[in-house]
Formats: structure tokens, sequence, C-alpha cells
């Protein structure tokens, strides 16, 4: 049974499709990265696990199952139960994320009341122990600091305390380490690896940044314009990429060409709530786009663990298949 | 150090110093913030200087001080000869032109409510005296060959995505002819197809005017990319100074390793051996003793806590601030382990 089980999602705003049909599995103690420009949808879709989507946004899959329960058919309040302990997120900006009227403790022992309850002092203890396995040194004189009094990089060790406090099965991180400068960014994504293999959370990395992904995913999904163009085992999509747009995203990267010479640029921008092309999304900037593409939407192609979502998967040299 | 004739020297800049009092209270003296502290470099007609650094290292203020937006505490700043710091209020407005800047974030240095037409013909406004059909003239040439089409004139900042604000700002630089532009982190706010599309931009701008550029920018992938000559800062000091080889195919300085060693990279043979940085960038407030890095640094030893190293030549081009280098007590690091 899979940990995380989503077929055929999608997240509507009145008319506007942020999440268009995208299915996906994950497994215990997988890491899989999510990566697309912004807004591909990949931050709306993992907030609709979350159930985090409000009105007038709308919710709805065939299938949405965390660890073989339905979260659709699921009451609130068992929902709520599941999301905050079982299931955990990191937001993007920490600075904002935290709330700055409080103690970090307070926000701490806030999530740890809630699921877990307990003595005053057990809960201050574990705080504590948590703030260790961030890597905040001194933790018990962090537990009375507000946010402000923190940086960018120990905020975001506090949303992780946060996060890991309930020991969740399934934890969701969002651009966990764009506000932060690359050095930081390193500790941030060592400490997350280091703590997903230790407690074997499944760990969903969205991130627009494709190097990233490819240094510490199992498996990635590529999100275009709130469909899921494809997915396989991350080594082997950045090797050989079959969809166009993650050739084109590949082929832009200042290090896929040496020199001073031009970049690669996919030209124009990702569609957008009005001016959504039929058929294929990607047919308007696509440079293999054939007459059949601007009409007829493609379906996944390929085995289950190596799907890709076009007319004309690219070969093993980057070629279009005829 | 010799160049030829045909490299003309754009901008020259030694012992660059900025300087902030900050005030502790009533009682207490004010506090010193060296924002940044002794920046020396030479900047040749088209060619791109990157400065490379994490938060708070005085990247930014470098570029301030560049563009004359800030006077240096100390120092000496020349363009083309000519001494940009003992000039007379007038004489400093008209050699501004020269040196334009543009912005990391497009969303907020885009005044919201004037039409694109009028924020490129604002410097025009200013510095010149041409006819209003002559500035639309130019505003149009520029917005061409900048990507933009004769229809946007009439449209204000928001009808456009973040790609398309950049090249506003980037044509907004160009409207006086400069010769130097301050790029302080012009594609970090952007998606990685669109960044291509400015950086392929900013390249060929650079070819047809002959420009100059300081990028400043914190992402080493795009400096590998567009830089010729990189400066690495690590607390308003510099830490590391070179060419573009140099740097990045002989790094020295351990800072520098750190950096490009916790860069991700996407091909499993480029990668390096990680670094682990201990902690943070300390307070500019309350600098460390000696060598600013000596806390994060696994080379560290008494000489580096007490002494403050300065920038030494390794070889022609090429300077480095490090005991650690200086005495070879590096070990080298492996590239290409996963």
């Amino acid at each position: 049974m899979s940990l995380l089980q989503l077929e055929n999602l999608s997240v509507t705003f009145g008319n506007f499709r942020a999440v268009d049909n995208i299915s996906y599995k994950l497994e215990e103690g997988e890491v899989l990265g999510i990566v697309g420009e912004s807004g591909s949808g990949k931050s709306v879709s993992s907030l609709s696990v979350m159930g985090l989507i409000d009105f007038p946004g709308k919710v709805g899959a065939n299938q949405l199952t965390f660890a073989g329960q339905d979260l659709q058919a699921m009451p609130e309040k068992q929902r709520r139960k599941l999301t905050g302990s079982d299931i955990a997120m990191i937001f993007q900006d920490p600075m904002t994320s935290l709330n700055p009227c409080f103690s970090v403790g307070y926000q701490i022992i806030e999530a740890l009341k809630t699921h877990q309850g307990g003595s005053k002092k057990a809960l201050k203890q574990r705080a504590i122990e948590l703030l260790t396995q961030v890597g905040i040194p001194a933790p018990e004189s962090r537990l009375n600091n507000y946010p402000h009094q923190l940086s960018g990089g120990m905020s975001q060790r506090v949303m992780i305390a946060m996060a890991i406090a309930c020991n969740p099965r399934l934890l969701i991180a969002d651009e966990p380490t764009t506000a932060l400068d690359v050095t930081i960014q390193a500790q941030i994504i060592d400490l997350l690896i280091e703590l997903q293999r230790k407690k074997k959370m499944g760990l969903v990395l969205i991130t627009h940044d494709l190097a990233l992904v490819a240094e510490v995913a199992h498996r990635v999904i590529v999100m275009y314009a709130g469909q899921i163009v494809e997915s396989g085992p991350a080594a082997e999509v950045f090797r050989t990429p079959k969809h166009p747009y993650t050739q084109a995203l590949l082929a832009s990267l200042p290090e896929s060409s040496s020199g001073k010479a031009r970049l690669e640029a996919l030209p124009g921008v990702v569609p957008g709530q009005y001016d959504r092309p039929q058929g294929c999304l990607l047919s308007p900037r696509c440079p293999y786009a054939q007459e059949q593409c601007h009409k007829v939407e493609p379906d996944n192609q390929g085995p289950l663990d190596r799907q890709v979502k076009c007319h004309t998967p690219l070969d093993s040299e980057g070629r279009p298949a005829a | 150090m010799s160049r030829s004739q045909d490299n003309a020297l754009i901008l020259n800049a030694e012992n660059l110093k900025q300087h902030y009092h900050v005030k502790q209270g009533i009682f207490k003296p004010d506090a010193v913030v060296k924002a940044v502290d002794g920046v020396s470099f030479t900047l040749e007609k088209g060619k791109t200087l990157a400065v490379v650094g994490e938060s708070g290292c005085g990247k930014s203020t470098l570029g301030r001080m560049l563009t004359m937006i800030e006077t240096p505490t100390q120092g000496q700043l020349a363009h083309l000869g000519q001494d940009l710091l003992t000039l007379s209020k007038d004489e400093q407005a008209s050699l501004r032109q020269k040196i334009q800047i543009i912005f990391q974030n497009p969303y907020g240095s885009l005044n919201p409510r004037k039409k694109i037409g009028s924020i490129l013909e604002e410097p025009l406004v200013i510095n010149t005296k041409l006819s209003k059909g002559q500035r639309k003239e130019k505003a149009l040439a520029m917005m061409a060959k900048v990507g933009l089409k004769e229809e946007h004139y009439e449209r204000y900042p928001h009808m456009f995505s973040g790609g398309q604000r950049q090249r506003i700002a980037i044509a907004r630089g160009l409207m006086l002819d400069p010769n130097v532009i301050v790029a302080d982190e012009p594609v970090s706010a952007l998606d990685v197809s669109v960044q291509a599309q400015v950086l392929n931009l900013m390249m060929d701008l650079q070819q047809e005017f002959g420009l100059s550029y300081v990028f400043i920018s914190h992402d080493l992938s795009v400096v590998e990319h567009i830089a010729d000559d990189v400066i690495v800062m690590y607390l308003g000091k510099v830490v590391e100074q070179g060419s573009r080889q140099q740097l990045f195919d002989n790094p020295k300085h351990p800072y520098t390793l750190a950096l490009l060693s916790s860069t991700p990279q996407l091909s499993p043979d480029k990668r390096r051996q990680r670094i682990k940085l201990e902690g943070e960038l300390p307070s500019p407030l309350n600098p460390p003793s000696g060598c600013a890095f000596h806390g994060r640094c696994s080379y560290a030893n008494d000489r580096c806590r007490s002494e403050t190293p300065v920038l030494n030549k390794a070889e022609e081009g090429h300077f480095i601030a490090c005991h650690a280098v200086e005495e070879n007590r590096l070990e080298p690091l492996a590239v290409g382990v996963a």
C-alpha cells in the first residue's frame, strides 16, 4: 500500500484549473521531487493534500488516500487530526510562516499540545529535544526567542522542528530553501534528508531548482501549467528527458551550455488563466509541435513508473519519435 | 598588469570602503558596520565583472557605491580615468548617466502608476533636451531592442510578466547610452526558462553596445556562464578575486570552495565533495577577530583567529586572502563524487 496516492486530482478556482488531473504515488521512505516553474500548480497540488485549499477553491479527485485512508470521505475533525501530525508541511518563507507575536517555544509546543498532549514540563522537554534534533545550538535559551531574533536559516530549522514534532509519516516541503543562501541551503537540505532517512518518512520536495532535485530525489515529477508532463526516476529523467518541456528546462540552465554561449531559452511564458491553448499546453512553445499537438491533448504514455504526456516523446538522443 | 590599447579601462576602483555608523544608545559609542571594506578592481570595455557572496556580504552596497547612489567612506573610483568622488554636483550628475543600475525585483522597481512609455522616457526628460517626439522615438527603438512590442508603450507594469518587467528595467537602464550597467541580482526573481531569456538578452546587448557589466549575484552557475572576472566577498571583504577560469577551475579560498560545493549540480561528475559549513554569517556589527571566516573554516588555526589576512597574488590576476592558502595547509578536494 502506498503512503500517498492521488488519482486525477484537480483543483479549480472558479473556471480556472490550477491543477489539472494529476496522479501520483508516494511510497514510505521515498523522496519525491516536484519541479516546475511558478504557476505550474506544484504548490496548490500539495496544499490540497494538506486540506488547505479554501473557498472558492475546489478539490476533486477520483482517489486521494493517505496510508489507505480516504482523505476526501473522512469527516473534517478526523482529517484535522491527521494534518499536522501524520502529514506535515514546511513552507517556503520561514520569516513569514512563523507568528511574530509568539515565542518559537510556544509555537512548537502548540503543535505538540494539539496532537499529543502531556504535562507542561514534558512538552517543554520535547520541544528542546526537537530543537536539538534540527541542530539549533543552546536550545533551552532559544525557546524564548521570537521569530525576529532568528536568522532565515534558524527560522527554517524551527519550521522543520514544528513539522517533525509529531513524527509525521509524510512531510511536504514547499521550496524549503528558496529564500536562503547557498551554504545555508546545503545545511537545511542535508538536515531534511538526514531526518527523512532516520524516521523513514515519505518526503515530497517541491522546488524549481532542478539540480537540487537531481541530487536528492529518488523520483521526480515535472509539472507544467497544472499538469504532470513527465515522471520517473530522477537520474533517468534528467539524463534522458522524454518530454520536450523537461528537455528545454534542462537546456536553459546556464550549466548546460559552456562558455559565454547563448542559452537555449524556451520562448514564451507559462500560459495563465486566460491564454490556455488548445490541445497540448506546451504546443505554442514546443519546437517539435505538429498539427495534432495543437488540437488533441496527449495522453500519458509509457510504463507507470516512467510516464510522459506527449504525442511524440523524445528518444534517448533527444529527438521526437516519428 | 599590462593590457592592450583597445581594451579601454572603463571603471577603476581602488580600496573602496563603506562604513556605516550605528547608534547603540545614548551613552554607548556608535558601532561601526564595515559593509564594504577595501574592494579594488578594474573593469574593461565589454567585460563582465561578477560579484558573488551570501546576503549581507556587501555586494549590493558595492553596487550602490559604483552608481554613486552612496558616497564611499574611503577609496578611489574612476570612470574612464576621471575621478568620480572629487567632482562637483553637476559633473557627477552628468557622469551618473554613464553608469546605470538594474535592480533585483522587477515587481518593486517599476512605478505602478506610470505607463511603460513614461517610465522609459523619464531619464531623457531629466537629463536631455530632446523633444517629445524624439523621446518617444528613442523609447520605441529601445523597446524593440529588448524584445518588447510597440503596443506595450501605453501599458502599465502590472500587465507584464516578471521576465517582461525585467526587460523594461533593462531598457530603462540603457536609455542614456551608459558604458557600465550595474546589475543587482537581475535574474534571481525569475523562473529558469525566463532567466535564460533575460541572460541571453543581456549578452546580446553587451555585444551590440559594448557594455560593461558589474553583475551582482549569489547564483554561481549563472556567474560561471556570464562573467569574465569574479570577486568573491565575505562580510565586506574580498576573499578571492580572479578570472572565471581561475576561480571555477582552480578555486583556492576555503569559502569559495564551500560555496562551489554547496551549489547543487545536475550532472553527477560535476558534483564536488561537500564541504559542510557550520554556522551562519557572523553579524557585521560584531565581526570575528582575524579572518572573518575563521569560525566556519575547517583549516583555521591560531594565526587565522588573530591576524587578518590580506589579498595576496597567487598567480597573474588571481588574488586570495587566506593564511591557509599562503602556508599551503589546504588539501585538494575531489570533484565528481556523488
